[in-house]
């Protein structure tokens, strides 16, 4: 069997045959066709099975819109779940299966879950499941979890890729039917920079779809003949294959346009491309979605819209059926039956909900005014109706017509009303639409089609005019025009068996009355009690007609019923897309110091520090583990000396002649007497008297200072100074400029390091302690005329130096460093020493600087001068931050030195019970001190300066530990100092 | 009208012609006990401890629009009580029992599913402190457990392990944590007060407050006075403008959250899972969407809509973890207005006026705390002092300092 | 977002970092003898409006201005757009 159901025409190219299986079925379609239209080419009507009750469902659409059949596209990896077969573009070597079954389609074991309906009404699972309590875990649940949900996905990777751009036009025209060419000729003709956007493959909307002339050739040769001008014009871009998925503030557009989809694979291409188009002013041209009405069994395979009846005949060569039926409540749903007609496909009855007399004659057609369908029969494909007068009538095809509803959707995404339009029976634009958005043909309710092209044109030269450009005089271009005619007939009331609305999630006639009986009467409370419109298509055919049935039974009007705004996206957009190139690796960028090089061929291993990769440690053969070449670090740095790259600490140049008094605002401590070649610790509080931020800052020259700022808040004090600076102090001459990634900077540290450094600063600059003390610092050069910035200061404890170069020698200067320090056995160090001497010296870092804690908790108090204002000083003296049991911040040693310490370990009194209540405070930061030979740590614990000697229980129960600890001094390491200043 | 299985069972067989309201609709009295403004999760709550715990049953609630209009029917549906510090662990703790009485409680389904909570972690330091939050939780019987990433490598192993920016060293779960049918907690409560004769009236929107010499004596709506001897405000984003009517200024800045879900899809997660170096929070709902969410937009703003940043912010956050769902297809996006407090910590307090009082500052967290900041704003308002779990809610701590910040981050709301 | 640099023209919200009120601005003077409620309601009190907001973004992806941007809460629509220390200074902050 092979395309059993094709028919003459349309603009598929019969010249080409494409194959493609449909559940492991070889089938053959030709390129133009979607795997819906091919599907029904083939004959195949089921394609699907429904969320709730697994009912058998077939083709209903042929828009972004479909509800019922959804397939899981392509295999492997490329698998894609949830896919409209409507819109996926057919291409050779398609694979397609079904989903939401067990077993096969045809025999899906979940089926008998329908007859189960009468129990499973409109929010039933609200009341029940509860009994046992413990049942629904572990066997509810599981249960709906595993029938309910739609495709699946692969749980591999997404081997795709997804770029992302940026676009700029003075309008954007969303869709390109009648309106939208008619409309970009116009404005491209003014010369006006346009974008014009379609989700279709094939530009021309409804032109593609009916029998309508324009300007006296077929309406789809008209399209074609538009689309070439616009192509041959330098400022029109033709987007195809692109959907506008969401209107965001101020005339920002997000699009996803489908680049590979329609090929058989990526090719190393990006799958889609999600822009974002800046648009001075954009024109919704997004046409209508036809509607159904309910009626019992109106979901059967072979009851569908009658436009993509139509549509499938027209455009795509195909039948539908064999012998069709319609059902229309308007003049448009005869023409379904006309066209066909006119192809030689058999129309078995045209039923209008209105009295009057037929709008058409068709040969051998039943033509039944006033008719009302009650029920349909066929399991697995439409066999025949009933009407409510009993009349049985055989047809495997039914098209339904229950009129247009404009596609307002972008014009809500700012959160705009549309307002109901009686004439329609439909909600049209309202009057706040998103800035810079105006509304033309079908959409903004002109359904007829010469009047549709004339809107198009009449709005796009309002705009382009509006926009300062020379609107083109040509005409409009015409077409036969015909009124929209149509009467409200919302859902058949005779039936006795279920209609349904919410083809998607199972929700019919019934479930509605019920909401309503039940008081869930807003549209909100509705689709939110029955799922109705919250499918995989939004409602974009249900929600209308469902708001009119819970008019019907509040007897209020539709428009005081409500209505439900859309949001974005319009039609779902994948995850990848959203997320483009910024995943793997590249999620977040990553900065390299400037030693990075040299640290590789150097055998460190690396660890993310932020966006920062630092290296953490450098193994050396034989070494076990890193705590082997940690302790060694920390050992031969303690012994000789070590060098670290620590050019991640934030550098921020300040200059200005009033720079001092600057710093003065921003720093706990006092920097108005701080003398040229000289650093001071500083701390920074923010305004709310929270600890921020430590460093250094040196003074270079008379108004010229370098402040150091932690590696996490670089960029954030940065942000701070400026705020400063430019809101608070505005009067000062101050000037500020970051170097972080400017300057190189090792630390030098140890006992060796005064004798390494003399080996290559340049002319005998004077390292001795009487020329260059602690808490020195000095401009000079290096290694023969290299510029390098020299600082006295230690984070180790040691005597050590920072030492910065200009960041593009500093993998050579990592390079000259190592090697002057060779006679001395230099090591280089990572960020583990780097952590374990600073915890063996009692410095605060991150996870004491936490944003919780204040100057007295981290025992420098001593540093906020009480002579004078900073950021944060006033707040920081509120009582309850300074409370006599206030924490304090102490070191922490094991009473049984063989015990590790565990960092966010909890303090308990002894003899008291482990519970919050009797919380003393916490571990911050532990390590292995190889030089006291045991585990030590720094942490926060109440009045714990006052309670040294005291032992304390340090709990882990996360981590199943449980120490005896010592409160002591956080300073482990050279508690005087003498080493630093030595 | 007590819903069982049987009740079911006996409508299926009758045609489904026998349900009832499940809340009556009635015009506003002169007079209440009480009227709580705002018909979200937290006001309905309060209406129905109010009524079943303190007996206080001449109760309104004042709804502007529909009830669980508000964040309670636009959120991602977590519960936790993975907090660390004593103004908020025993208070979130109590919530997550509430929870898990709930449904036999109210005789509602909410499908509390305790599908556990993870949160990851990508870093040594971030590693500590969430040993310093698992301790702070098993410490306060809320149950923690720490994983290695060889333990989630076996659980999880759609994760990225191998190709991450920031690799998943291990996390935190929260065992009892899980997601809840985020509409019907609201439905839930409001059946649970209007049978206990609380008065549910929607589409009823408070203009102004009836304050003499210093006490609260009713409230000006569209359906004209309400006397009341108290009025408890319980708005969460609209919070400074109904308190404006009062003449008071908060410690509170209004802004969107953004919220999304996937297409249905078969089981795919089995819990909430959270990002540690990002913004992702992700559950899968019991109809197989994928709900998630990350950060606030982060400017002040009353408009239900965000913009696209935040939204790629958070897929990349999605697919920086979980590279599987790059063809799952986001479906539908929402924005709520979050009370975004100065510490990140909640509000149940009275206020300098008399009668009046106030719950609110929730951030993007109030969903969870639904039942319990019911019971202790309802606790409030029968006895006149804070409930224990919550004294330290108060709207005057920023003078004080007792600042309650669980994340550190100051006073900027929308770093919170 | 679209933010109208006084000096840049035209540039993405997404290049900006928001702070908050423009009340920010005006940091108290804390020598006065009710510092401790000035800094009170400056640090942690807002206005929050539904409507016109002045408040400070950052160009942190740009020239490092501080802006004072005023914003409808409701529509997002952006009224004005100035240079934060040029309203720093016509509200008479120094130094």
């Amino acid at each position: 069997m092979s395309q059993t159901n094709r028919i003459k025409g349309g603009l598929v190219d019969r010249s080409q045959t494409l194959k493609f299986t449909f559940n492991g079925k070889s089938m053959q379609g030709h390129p133009g066709d979607t795997l819906a239209s091919a599907l029904l080419a083939n004959g195949q009507k089921l394609v699907g099975r429904s969320f709730k009750y697994h009912r058998p469902r077939g083709i209903f659409s042929a828009g972004s819109y479909e509800p019922n059949a959804l397939v899981e596209l392509r295999t492997g990896a490329h698998q894609e779940p949830n896919t409209r077969a409507t819109v996926a573009e057919l291409f050779d070597g398609l694979t397609a299966n079904s989903q939401n079954h067990r077993g096969p389609l045809e025999f899906d074991v979940m089926s008998g879950v329908d007859l189960l309906a009468p129990f499973l009404s409109a929010g039933f699972y609200y009341k029940t499941f509860m009994w046992p309590k413990a049942f629904w875990e572990k066997i509810y649940e599981p249960f709906i979890r595993m029938s309910a949900g739609l495709g699946s996905l692969s749980m591999q990777e997404d081997p795709d890729v997804y770029d992302k751009g940026f676009l700029h036009c003075d309008l954007l025209v969303i869709g390109a039917g009648p309106a939208g060419l008619s409309a970009a000729l116009a404005a491209g003709r003014s010369g006006a920079k346009i974008i014009l956007a379609d989700e279709d493959f094939l530009f021309g909307g409804q032109l593609n779809a009916e029998t309508y002339a324009v300007d006296g050739m077929a309406g789809s040769g008209w399209a074609a003949q538009a689309v070439a001008e616009l192509a041959a014009m330098d400022n029109v871009r033709l987007m195809n294959r692109t959907t506008i998925y969401g209107a965001y503030d101020h005339g920002i557009f997000g699009a996803l346009e489908r680049c590979t989809d329609h090929l058989p694979t990526s090719g190393g291409k990006p799958r889609q491309i999600l822009w974002k188009i800046y648009s001075k002013r954009s024109l919704l041209t997004a046409g209508a979605t036809e509607r159904p009405i309910a009626f019992g069994n109106n979901d059967r395979p072979g009851v569908m819209l009658a436009g993509a009846v139509r549509t499938y005949a027209n455009r795509y060569g195909v039948a539908p059926g064999k012998r069709v039926a319609v059902f229309t409540n308007n003049d448009d749903g005869w023409r379904t039956a006309t066209d066909l007609a006119d192809k030689g496909i058999e129309i078995a009855a045209v039923i209008d909900s209105r009295d009057g007399t037929p709008r058409a004659s068709i040969h051998g057609a039943n033509m039944v005014m006033g008719g009302r369908i009650v029920d349909t029969a066929g399991r697995k494909g439409l066999k025949s109706l009933t009407l409510s007068n009993g009349q049985v009538i055989k047809a495997d095809c039914l098209a339904v017509s229950g009129g247009w509803n404009p596609n307002v959707h972008l014009t809500c995404h700012q959160r705009g009303r549309p307002n109901w339009n009686d004439d329609l029976s439909a909600f049209v634009p309202g009057d706040d639409l998103p800035v810079g958005m105006s509304v033309a043909g079908a959409a903004n309710g002109t359904l007829a089609l010469g009047a549709a092209l004339k809107d198009g044109r009449d709005r796009a030269n309002e705009i382009v005019k509006d926009l300062g450009f020379k609107a083109s005089r040509k005409a409009a271009p015409k077409a036969e025009d015909e009124a929209y005619k149509g009467a409200p007939f919302w859902h058949v009331g005779e039936s006795r068996k279920r209609a349904w609305v919410d083809l998607q999630n199972d929700v019919t006639v019934k479930d509605i009355k019920q909401s309503h009986a039940e008081g869930f009467r807003s549209v909100e409370h509705l689709k939110r009690y029955t799922t109705l419109g919250m499918a995989t298509d939004q409602g974009k055919t249900s929600n209308i007609p469902a708001l009119a049935i819970m008019a019907e039974c509040t007897g209020k009007t539709i428009p005081q019923t409500g209505t439900t705004i859309f949001r974005p996206p319009y039609t779902p957009i994948p995850m990848g897309a959203l997320a483009g190139r910024a995943r793997g690796k590249n999620f977040r960028p990553t900065r390299l110091t400037p030693s990075h090089i040299w640290a590789k061929e150097n055998g460190a291993t690396f660890v993310e520090v932020g966006n920062w990769m630092r290296a953490q440690w450098f193994a050396r053969p034989g070494e076990k583990g890193w705590r082997d070449s940690v302790d060694r670090e920390v050992e031969m740095t303690r012994a000789s000396v070590g060098i670290c790259d620590v050019t991640t600490l934030g550098k921020i140049d300040i200059q200005g002649k009033d720079a001092a008094e600057f710093l003065n605002h921003i720093y706990t401590n006092a920097f108005l007497k701080l003398p040229v070649g000289k650093v001071r610790y500083g701390l920074m509080l923010r305004e709310d008297g929270i600890a921020y931020d430590d460093g250094t800052v040196a003074r270079l020259g008379e108004n010229h200072y370098v402040m150091t700022t932690t590696t996490a808040n670089a960029v954030l004090v940065f942000r701070r100074l400026e705020f400063a600076r430019q809101c608070l102090w505005p009067g000062l001459d101050v000037h500020l400029i970051s170097t972080t990634d400017g300057w190189a900077q090792f630390a030098v540290a140890g006992s060796n390091s005064r004798s390494l450094l003399s080996k290559i600063v340049d002319d005998g600059f004077d390292l001795s302690n009487e020329a260059f003390p602690f808490m020195a610092c000095a401009e000079l050069t290096v290694c023969a005329g290299t510029p390098a910035r020299l600082f006295r200061i230690s984070f180790s404890g040691e005597m050590a130096f920072e030492i910065a170069v200009p960041a593009r020698f500093g993998n050579a200067m990592m390079g000259v460093l190592m090697q002057a320090g060779e006679e001395f056995d230099a090591v280089p160090y990572g960020t583990e020493a780097l952590g374990v001497m600073r915890i063996e010296k009692g410095h605060a870092a991150g996870n004491e600087l936490n944003g919780q804690t204040t100057a007295v908790n981290l025992g420098l108090g001593g540093f906020v001068s009480q002579k004078k204002d900073c950021i944060g000083k006033t707040l920081s003296e509120r009582p309850d931050l300074n409370r006599d049991d206030a924490i304090r911040l102490v070191g922490f040693k094991p009473v049984d030195p063989a015990k590790p310490l565990l960092a966010g370990s909890h303090f308990i009194n002894k003899g008291d019970t482990a519970n919050m209540a009797n919380d003393q405070g916490w571990m911050s930061s532990v390590a292995f001190s190889p030089i006291m030979g045991h585990s030590i740590g720094l942490g926060f614990i109440k009045q714990g300066h006052e309670r040294k000697g005291e032992i304390v229980r340090a709990v882990n129960p996360a981590r199943g530990s449980e120490v005896d600890v010592e409160i002591v001094s956080p300073h482990f390491y050279d508690p005087e100092g003498g080493l630093q200043r030595g | 009208m007590r819903y069982s299985a049987l009740k079911i069972l006996k409508e299926g067989l009758t045609g489904n012609k026998g349900w009832k309201p499940v809340w009556r609709e009635p015009e506003p009295k002169k007079e209440y006990d009480v009227i709580i403004i705002g018909g979200g999760g937290h006001g309905l709550a309060t209406a129905y401890y109010l009524s079943k715990v303190y007996g206080v049953t001449n109760v309104a609630v004042l709804e502007k629009g529909w009830i669980g209009s508000g964040n309670v029917g636009r959120n991602t549906t977590i519960i936790r009580s993975n907090y660390m510090l004593p103004g908020n662990q025993p208070f979130y703790e109590m919530s997550l029992k509430l929870w898990e009485g709930l449904e036999q409680d109210f005789n509602y389904n909410a499908m509390v599913s305790q599908r556990s909570i993870l949160n990851l972690f990508h870093s040594d330091g971030q590693r500590d402190a969430f040993v310093r939050r698992a301790n702070a939780m098993m410490l306060s019987d809320a149950g923690a457990e720490l994983a290695d990433a060889a333990q989630l490598r076996r659980e999880l192993p759609f994760l990225d392990f191998d190709n991450a920016r920031f690799p998943i060293k291990g996390g935190l779960y929260q065992r009892r944590g899980g997601t809840v049918r985020h509409d019907a907690v609201a439905w839930g409560f409001a059946r649970g007060a209007d049978m206990n004769g609380v008065d549910i009236i929607q589409n009823c929107e408070v203009t102004g407050f009836h304050i003499e010499n210093g006490v609260c004596t009713g409230v000006e709506t569209n359906k004209g006075p309400i006397k009341a001897n108290k009025v408890a405000s319980c708005v969460a984003g609209s919070s400074s403008r109904v308190m404006a009517l009062a003449g008071m200024r908060l410690p509170i800045e209004s802004h969107v959250l953004q919220a999304f879900v996937t297409e249905g899809l078969k089981p795919t997660l089995p819990g909430v899972i959270t990002f540690g170096a990002g913004h992702f929070y992700v559950s899968q709902s019991d109809k197989g969407g994928l709900v998630f969410g990350g950060d606030i937009d982060g400017y002040n703003t009353y408009a239900q809509c965000g913009n696209l940043p935040v939204v790629e912010d958070v897929a990349e956050g999605g697919m920086a973890i979980m590279p599987m769902i790059g063809r799952a297809r986001l479906l539908r996006s929402w924005g709520g207005l979050m009370d975004m407090s100065m510490d990140g910590s909640p509000f149940i307090d009275k206020t300098h006026v008399e009668g009046l009082f106030f719950n609110g500052g929730w951030c993007y967290g109030g969903f969870k705390a639904t039942p319990a900041s019911g019971y202790c704003y309802a606790h409030l308002l029968a006895k006149d002092e804070p409930h224990p779990n919550a004294t330290e809610m108060r709207l005057d701590r920023f003078i004080s300092g007792h600042i309650i910040d669980e994340k550190g981050q100051g006073n900027q709301p929308n770093l919170h | 977002m679209i933010i109208n640099h006084p000096l840049l023209g035209p540039r993405d919200a997404a290049e900006f970092v928001y702070l908050g009120d423009a009340a920010l601005i005006d940091r108290p003077d804390p020598s006065v003898a009710d510092a401790a409620e000035k800094f009170h309601e400056y640090g942690y009190l807002r206005d929050n409006p539904a409507g016109e907001h002045q408040e400070l973004w950052y160009h942190e992806q740009g020239d490092r201005s501080w802006l004072v941007v005023t914003r409808n809460t409701l529509s997002h629509e952006i009224s004005k757009v100035e240079l934060a220390r040029d309203v720093a200074v016509a509200r008479g902050r120094g130094r």
